[in-house]
């Protein structure tokens, strides 16, 4: 039971951001160190994944790492958006308290300031539970998504974060499966 | 905002109480019911696309494909 990665040098998927507007950043931020966030999402797959039946926790790596590839773009997002920033285009974005504590850093807080904590996330080492709570997340994320396409006309990011809601999409579905594999898991047992 | 005939599958309309007391004008309300909800379990010898749309949609499957903004949500052009 060991993680292994190949890291690829590159993104998921591109990352073009086309328009000046650090005052995305400040949205963006949520779903890079909020509660329904690509961070919390990693943390928690690939921590459950430990005490998962077998048959399931392939999914929860697979997911679990993909969730930071995804991570890596909403950095790239921020970080392009923020980096020639100054301090008073910054503030004029609602940035200035993280400009205070943070400089030109990425930190994980959510959109209005909180710091992640491991409180947003769960592993209660019972698969339906925890597998439940993971579909949760997924669609929560996706929800997210749709609030932070609502509040940007920058086509290029549109582009970037429809794809990572249609990933969210993509892992319900997993996840959902998951618990069918389960449901299975105790009719074949019963069998023997 | 009155038109609501379009709505594609994926999402639902609904509206709440309006006062006449309410101060602002009163906005119809939809939610995404996304293709994995509706099927939860996917079936063998399903579509696909094209390898390269695949990439770019986030999914081989047009039957999980769920596009936001919707083209049409209670029948404006978005």
């Amino acid at each position: 039971m060991k993680a292994i990665w190949i890291y690829e040098k590159k993104l998921q998927y591109p990352v073009r951001v086309s328009k000046c507007d650090p005052k995305l950043a400040k949205m963006l931020i949520e779903q890079y160190g909020g509660a329904d966030g690509e961070l919390s999402a990693a943390l928690r797959y690939l921590n459950q994944r430990y005490s998962i039946p077998d048959k399931v926790i392939g999914l929860l790596t697979d997911i679990g790492t993909e969730e930071f590839a995804h991570l890596e773009m909403i950095a790239t997002m921020v970080y392009k958006l923020t980096k020639d920033a100054t301090p008073d285009q910054l503030r004029a974005a609602g940035l200035a308290d993280h400009y205070v504590n943070h400089g030109h850093a990425l930190f994980y807080h959510d959109a209005a300031g909180n710091p992640w904590t491991a409180t947003y996330i769960q592993a209660k080492g019972d698969p339906i539970a925890d597998l439940y709570e993971d579909i949760a997340a997924e669609e929560k994320a996706r929800a997210t998504y749709q609030w932070i396409i609502d509040n940007t006309d920058d086509p290029d990011i549109v582009d970037s974060l429809r794809f990572l809601r249609e990933r969210e999409v993509v892992h319900s579905l997993r996840f959902r499966e998951a618990v069918e594999i389960l449901k299975e898991y105790n009719s074949t047992k019963k069998l023997f | 905002m009155s038109t609501v005939e379009k709505t594609p599958s994926q999402w639902r309309v609904y509206r709440s109480y309006h006062s006449p007391f309410d101060p602002c004008s009163p906005r119809t309300r939809y939610f995404n019911v996304p293709p994995n909800v509706l099927q939860p379990f996917q079936t063998s010898a399903r579509k696909q696309f094209a390898p390269h749309e695949a990439l770019r949609k986030g999914t081989l499957w047009p039957e999980y494909y769920s596009p936001y903004p919707p083209e049409t949500r209670g029948g404006e052009a978005e």
